[in-house]
């Protein structure tokens, strides 16, 4: 199936931008080996690949934000270099972002010339000109706007076509849309699309980012997947049907090697019945027993970490009730949530898990500071011997307990914020994408030690966005979309195509 | 210690030693001891209030409403002296204290609960607290002679050959050493200031360990109110005038992070004594007072420039880490 289409030197059009060979290497994390990438003006391409494949960090590539380590970028078959977000805006490429990157206190005009505004006598800005201008660009892509309207009055639809009222204005020969439909109503995003011909017949190239595959069929012409980092196809839309795609997609060999474990769930420990949120899920039920991992699969957004959170006390629900080893229980806080047994190792470590400017000791105990003190005073002795026990049982490479966390590597830092949790002698441990962004060696390092936990006991709910690592570890798993539960289940059900679709909304079972 | 001396305080030592040095080699009365407890007896307010500054700082917070505080408090103490002039010193630092930690709860509460800007809110109560100041003393002068003898003479009783003013510096500083080193409490501020949503997640209540900061701040605040009328034997509405940016001024200069979350209280106590042995030096060499904001000035801007320097390999590192998490 790599090779669904041809290379399209049959093509009649020259592409407007060219990528081969880019490669964009993280401390740990090699995000973009060796990728290319085609846009032709006048037709739309869908990329697509699972979280973390790597299309955020091309669209930052492509936009001047970061710069590739290895590769080279062409226009109109010239090559050039981006040093800055600028130098991209002046070859013609323009991003609309996921969240639109707009000033709310600005007007609509002042939004669309940001950083480009025409001046006037003593080059201050000419604001008539402007307004007019803006006005004209709008009224090109029959935006319902005023130029002058302040952007906080748009609800975010409009605040889209602003965005995209941008893109014209500097006459962006590419545009790139990472997810524009994300948060639009079915007839806004039907705007979108008329929209998307619209500058497609006016010969612009369009980047299109989209997890739907019923819109990606629906507006692209050509595709091309990424996987891990990686490119792994592209051709034209009408070359493919969804299950090509879904395979390019996920399609790879597990090639990591994951803990065998004898599941053997025992009594249940937590319960939640008729969990909602106003606007981030709704009508949950779940139950954990001791001994079991529990995988949550589900698009970014889907509402995973937001169901976390408010079982954690961070937020909290507008209805349901949680059950802790079968007795109903108020959780409010953290605080209370940690008196309840339950923890939660948060997703992005760097800005919700470890104090960096703290020692390795201190992280650790920060949750358990009433066990390693007695009257009040904290006593040293116990919170090193608190430290030094779970920092060895991770395999923690440090030089001593009093080193700052910050001087950590990320996979060592992940290990102190783990610690920190199995400090408090938990019974539920709740892991966000535990081994996002860390090397692969740390990566089975965790995963033996989820094995582990649960063999001694510990329920544990996993939320992962990678396809291996759920189907590797899940005793079962739960795959939310849209905030509501798409599907649970069993380990023997589990393939990476059932996964995706219930995932993605595609219709049907695998 | 936990924390213990760093080298920024190993460096402010140094300077510290170096700045007398200087002065003793053309002004040898300078380091006659009976002058050294001079200067460290003089610069204990300072020392005092930039121990609770650099609490409030730790936990990102800025408390510019100290010096209104130690004011109002202090017209309070006085006041009530000249009304009853029989009223035990005890009672009156117990009222010092008190009315300072509710000065400071005022400024907690609306910083936790409201979560208003610490910086507005307490510009705000600088303000209020002031006003309150005229309000009831109708802008009056409350003078040596209306007060007692016993109020007055409190923080310049001598103890082994140092003011009850100097003691009581020292006192705090052990004291907030134990609060800061050996509490949860202490723990919390550093962790509130370093990662609030880590403490977050951590089952610490960050606006609820911003409200103790400020009472704790306000309570120091509060006694030196107290102590600051009884020495200087005067109380008006515009005491202490501008001292909070001193006090600021210490903090940062002993390497207390404006970002919250690093630094140590030695620091702080460092940073004052800094300032302090300027303030009492430059009238010995003959430089105008003037100079005095110029030289404070000065050293604030190269305390920071080397706070920054020491942070920027630490930022790259931060940025590379947020990089390779944004691309994910």
């Amino acid at each position: 199936m790599q090779n669904l289409a041809p290379q399209m030197d049959a093509a009649p059009i020259a592409p407007v931008l060219e990528l081969s060979g880019i490669t964009k290497t993280f401390p740990g994390v090699k995000a973009l080996n060796n990728v290319s990438l085609e846009l032709f003006p006048g037709q739309v391409t869908a990329l697509i690949g699972e979280n973390g494949a790597g299309k955020s960090t091309i669209v930052k590539v492509l936009t001047g934000i970061y710069r590739a380590d290895g590769g080279t970028i062409a226009v109109d078959g010239e090559q050039v270099a981006f040093a800055s977000a600028d130098d991209a805006g002046a070859a013609g490429i323009t991003a609309i972002h996921q969240e639109t990157v707009l000033f709310d206190e600005l007007s609509v005009a002042e939004n669309i010339f940001i950083g480009h505004a025409p001046r006037g006598r003593f080059g201050l800005i000419d604001t008539a000109q402007m307004n007019t201008r803006a006005q004209e660009i709008l009224d090109r892509i029959d935006a319902p706007l005023s130029a002058t309207t302040p952007l906080k009055d748009l609800g975010i639809a409009n605040k889209h076509l602003v965005a995209i009222a941008r893109a014209l204005s500097v006459d962006a020969r590419v545009v790139i849309m990472d997810e524009p439909t994300a948060a639009l109503s079915q007839k806004e995003i039907e705007e979108l699309y008329d929209l998307v011909e619209r500058l497609k017949s006016e010969g612009r190239a369009i980047l299109f980012i989209s997890h739907k595959f019923d819109e990606v069929f629906r507006i692209a012409d050509r595709y091309a997947v990424f996987r891990d980092g990686e490119h792994v196809g592209a051709g034209l839309m009408s070359d493919v049907t969804e299950g090509d795609l879904v395979q390019l997609m996920v399609g790879r060999a597990v090639d990591q090697i994951f803990p065998s474990r004898a599941h053997s769930a025992g009594a249940e420990v937590l319960r939640i019945e008729g969990y909602a949120h106003p606007t981030e899920f709704d009508g949950i039920n779940l139950t954990l027993k001791a001994g079991e991992i529990l995988g949550f699969y589900g698009l970014v957004g889907a509402g995973r970490s937001e169901l976390m959170q408010a079982i954690f006390g961070i937020t909290r629900p507008s209805a349901g009730t949680i059950y802790v080893e079968g007795t109903a229980c108020t959780i409010r806080s953290p605080a209370d949530a940690i008196a309840n047994g339950i923890v939660y190792v948060p997703e992005d470590r760097g800005k919700q898990g470890a104090v960096l400017g703290l020692p390795i000791f201190q992280n650790v105990t920060l949750p358990s500071l009433a066990q390693t003190s007695r009257s009040g005073f904290l006593k040293l002795a116990a919170e090193f011997a608190l430290a030094r026990e779970y920092t060895e049982r991770l395999e923690l490479r440090a030089a001593a307990l009093d080193q700052d966390v910050g001087n950590l590597s990320g996979g060592n830092q992940q290990k102190v914020v783990i610690a920190k949790w199995l400090a408090t002698k938990p019974r539920v441990i709740i892991l966000d994408e535990p081994t996002k962004g860390i090397d692969i060696g740390s990566k089975a390092a965790v995963h033996a030690f989820m094995a582990e936990l649960a063999a001694e006991g510990l329920a544990v709910i996993m939320v992962s966005s990678e396809i291996p690592e759920i189907l590797g570890m899940s005793d079962r798993v739960i795959v939310m979309r849209e905030g509501l539960i798409a599907a649970e289940l069993r380990r023997d059900e589990l393939s990476p195509e059932t996964l995706v679709r219930h995932a993605a909304g595609i219709g049907g079972h695998a | 210690m936990i924390r213990y001396v760093k080298s920024r305080e190993a460096l402010l030592v140094g300077v510290i030693l170096a700045l007398i040095a200087l002065i003793a080699s053309r002004f040898p009365a300078f380091i006659l001891p009976s002058n050294l407890v001079n200067v460290f007896t003089d610069t204990s307010p300072l020392i005092i209030l930039a121990v609770g500054q650099a609490i409030v700082i730790l936990t990102r917070c800025i408390d510019l409403s100290v010096a209104a505080n130690l004011a109002l408090t202090g017209m309070v103490c006085a006041m009530l002296n000249v009304a009853y002039p029989g009223l035990p010193i005890p009672v009156i630092i117990a009222v010092a204290l008190m009315l300072g930690a509710v000065l400071g709860a005022i400024n907690g509460i609306l910083v936790w609960k409201l979560t208003i800007p610490p910086i507005v809110v307490t510009l705000g109560t600088l303000t209020i607290y002031r006003g309150i100041i005229f309000v009831i003393s109708d802008g009056a002068w409350v003078n040596a002679h209306e007060m007692s003898a016993a109020f007055t003479g409190f923080p310049r009783a001598e103890i082994l050959g140092l003011p009850v003013l100097a003691w009581l510096a020292i006192l705090t500083a052990i004291i907030f050493f134990i609060v800061i080193a050996r509490t949860p409490l202490g723990r919390a501020f550093y962790a509130v200031g370093g990662n609030p949503h880590a403490a977050v997640y951590a089952g610490i209540n960050v606006g609820k360990t911003q409200f103790w900061a400020f009472v704790l701040s306000g309570t120091l605040a509060g006694l030196t109110g107290y102590l600051w009328v009884a020495r200087y034997s005067v109380a008006y509405v515009d005491i202490a005038k501008g001292f909070e940016l001193e006090v600021v001024a210490a903090c940062v200069i002993g390497g207390i992070a404006i970002a919250g979350g690093a630094g140590t209280i030695m620091g702080a106590i460092l940073g004052a004594i800094f300032l302090g042995i300027i303030k009492n030096a430059l009238p010995v060499v003959g430089i105008s007072p003037f100079w005095q904001l110029a030289i404070s000035g000065a050293a604030i801007v190269i305390a920071v420039a080397f706070n920054a320097r020491a942070g920027r390999a630490k930022g790259r590192i931060i940025l590379k880490r947020a990089e390779a998490e944004a691309q994910a």
